[in-house]
């Protein structure tokens, strides 16, 4: 299973494997919101942990459907379910893989991110507190999705329908979390919500991915 | 051993099951579809009728109230049409039993058609009550999402080619759904407490609607109700048809 | 090692094979044969466990099978080494020279996979088998691009497999040199349209 996350990283990083995409994408989205709604920093510092929070999930959203068509493409999927690891581990592991070349490379980026919008000094911690505990859920919802779509020629789009209803939960209590911490409000309920959701998905979406794979693999 | 009651349970179990098979299937709907049709037919125009001219007006919502016997009917059949789906799913899951897929297929636009009428009645009803269309109140938002997930689960039945892959794919999305859509149910509720009034109907009496309102809406339901049961035999039998002129098809082309 | 019994399979819910039965036993290989469509890659699949039979049973013990289907699962920005050592360690094993030496990639190792030829490439999916340490080895059109020398490596390798107490299960068109292979020809096994296919989990329900 380290084989598995050490290959999946190695691809990722390496020519072509799209890593600084979902970065860029973030970039570009929160830059974009300004010139939609206006300059006035009250506005920016009131909006920007939903920004920052649907940004960095459109991003992460970005690199799904990637996660199990290029294995399925070159046959990789047929041999790691015939392999001694059962599939339920595969989508763990793969989930992992993605979680850290996107979930948290945008936790750690949104603070930057953050500034630009204003966002008050209290807010950062939480914000980064909220990411790091909610991408997780993200990536692990995402290869549900992606596990659901792998075989299909216009899975992308389908993919984003399919998880983004998906992703309502997490987002709600993340973002309430980010925005009670940037108006210095507790934010032990959403955050303890949010945890258990991505605790939760961790548990048991690998094997509900893992269903839908052998499905697809028929 | 026919006083053994468990076996007489098992022999009536496979009774049951039975209709599961498609040309067992076919031959009972299609006697049972012109009833139901014709009772959900009745049932609709007494409801509706009795409910929209022979009701008072309420003390403070005026006549605008009378809307409910569509909005409430329908946004009970939305969730229930999400429930049968989710029941029908387990069959196919567990037992793979055609017919129980097709008939969540089946289900699923007519339940979106409930969702849309709900939502669209209700903002309708919202106007003049709340001065706005729309607003991002929990039990609106809910429903809003309840339709993006019939949206999602017709999208993937759409994509996949094969029918038992597609059968089996939206049954495991339908209970991945369930789980995040009553999830975001109360995710929602967290996020904003909103406008919408308590339950028209709970078993609670004191909140309850009066009974002048409440038996024409009891009539529009049971309409509701065999309308979706007609609607979905209906489209039941038509993919029904259509896995059949499928499977002559491949037969055909085997040779 | 491997016994299979009145199998039926299906493919996109047409019964194609039914009635199978064969048993393979170690040092022994297999070559299937029959006509375009008849259903060896789908036999190939529900023997690997891919998919699930229409009827019938697959007797085959945990952990015995590997699988080469017609894609190699060759990631291209990695190199031959990265690729293989990847698919031993998922096997739990790490020898993977035996591999590189038998499919004559020793030039090769430090190569990314992209810039392989569509016959190298070929080469490195099948020597991804003796890195499994599985003893039944199963291919799909093992030949496919590759020249008269590649061939012979690769029969090679599988005729030392089957000294070695494997056995290999192959669908291929052409004749490897593997003498001891029996042929098992899919011609009569071809399932017949309705023939006791009600009972089936296919289309023919409906009919």
């Amino acid at each position: 299973m380290i084989a598995l996350l050490r290959r999946d990283l190695a691809i990722a990083v390496r020519a072509g494997g799209g890593f600084g995409l979902g970065l860029a994408f973030f970039l570009v989205v929160v830059v974009l919101v300004p010139f939609g709604v206006g300059p006035d920093t009250a506005t920016l510092t009131r909006i920007a942990p939903g920004i920052l929070w649907i940004g960095a999930l459109l991003a992460c959203l970005l690199s799904l459907d990637r996660l199990f068509a290029l294995d399925f493409e070159d046959g990789s999927l047929d041999l790691l379910a015939t392999a001694p690891i059962p599939l339920e581990a595969v989508v763990g592991v793969k989930a992992v893989a993605h979680w850290l070349t996107t979930g948290l490379p945008l936790t750690l980026m949104a603070p930057v991110l953050g500034v630009m919008l204003n966002l008050p000094g209290q807010g950062f911690v939480w914000l980064v507190i909220s990411l790091a505990l909610g991408t997780p859920a993200l990536s692990v919802i995402g290869a549900f999705g992606a596990a659901l779509t792998v075989g299909l020629r216009r899975g992308g789009l389908l993919l984003s329908l399919l998880v983004l209803p998906l992703y309502v939960p997490t987002l709600i209590f993340g973002a309430e979390a980010a925005r009670r911490g940037a108006e210095g409000m507790a934010v032990n309920t959403p955050l303890a919500l949010m945890a258990g959701i991505s605790f939760a998905c961790c548990a048991l979406m690998p094997f509900a991915a893992a269903a839908a794979l052998r499905v697809n693999l028929r | 051993m026919q006083d053994d009651p468990a076996a007489l349970k098992y022999s009536r179990m496979k009774s049951l099951w039975e209709y599961a098979n498609p040309k067992k299937f076919m031959q009972v709907s299609g006697a049972m579809l012109p009833w139901a049709a014709g009772l959900s037919a009745l049932c609709l125009v007494v409801g509706l009728i009795w409910g929209f001219f022979f009701t008072p007006d309420d003390y403070r919502q005026g006549s605008t109230v009378k809307i409910i016997y569509l909005h409430v009917p329908a946004a009970l059949m939305a969730i229930n049409a999400w429930l049968m789906m989710l029941v029908t799913s387990l069959i196919w899951l567990v037992r793979r039993h055609h017919v129980s897929a097709l008939a969540a297929r089946a289900a699923a636009p007519v339940g979106l058609v409930m969702t849309v009428i709900a939502l669209v009645t209700g903002a309708i009803w919202g106007q003049p009550m709340w001065g706005t269309w729309w607003a991002w109140d929990p039990r609106l938002t809910s429903f809003l999402i309840l339709a993006l997930f019939y949206l999602g689960y017709m999208a993937l039945w759409e994509a996949v080619e094969n029918a038992d892959t597609a059968a089996d794919l939206t049954s495991v999305l339908c209970l991945v759904g369930s789980v995040f859509a009553l999830l975001s149910r109360y995710a929602v509720l967290f996020w904003n407490q909103g406008l919408h009034q308590g339950a028209s109907l709970s078993l609670d009496k004191e909140e309850n609607v009066a009974d002048v309102f409440y038996h024409p809406l009891l009539v529009s339901i049971a309409g509701f109700v065999l309308l979706f049961f007609a609607l979905v035999l209906l489209r039941t039998r038509t993919e029904i048809r259509k896995r059949r002129l499928q499977a002559l098809m491949n037969r055909e082309r085997m040779g | 090692m491997l016994s299979v019994s009145n199998l039926a399979i299906a493919r996109g819910g047409v019964p194609v094979l039914e009635g199978l039965s064969f048993a393979l036993n170690a040092g022994e290989a297999l070559v299937l044969r029959g006509p375009n469509g008849i259903g060896k890659t789908t036999l190939l699949r529900t023997l690997a466990g891919l998919q699930p039979p229409l009827a019938g049973e697959v007797h085959v013990g945990e952990d015995v099978l590997a699988y080469a289907g017609h894609a190699d699962g060759v990631k291209p920005t990695l190199s031959v080494t990265e690729n293989l050592d990847f698919w031993a360690r998922i096997f739990g094993r790490s020898e993977i020279a035996p591999a590189i030496a038998a499919f004559d990639l020793e030039g090769l190792t430090s190569r990314a996979a992209q810039n392989l030829s569509a016959g190298q490439k070929r080469r490195l999916g099948l020597a991804r088998m003796m890195v499994t340490g599985r003893p039944v080895w199963m291919f799909d059109e093992p030949t496919v691009s590759l020249d008269a020398a590649s061939v012979a490596l690769f029969a090679s390798a599988v005729r030392t497999h089957l000294a070695g107490g494997g056995a290999a299960v192959m669908a291929t068109h052409i004749d490897l040199g593997l003498t001891e292979a029996r042929v098992l020809d899919l011609g009569p096994y071809r399932a017949a349209a309705g023939v006791g296919a009600a009972e089936f989990d296919s289309d023919e329900a409906f009919l």
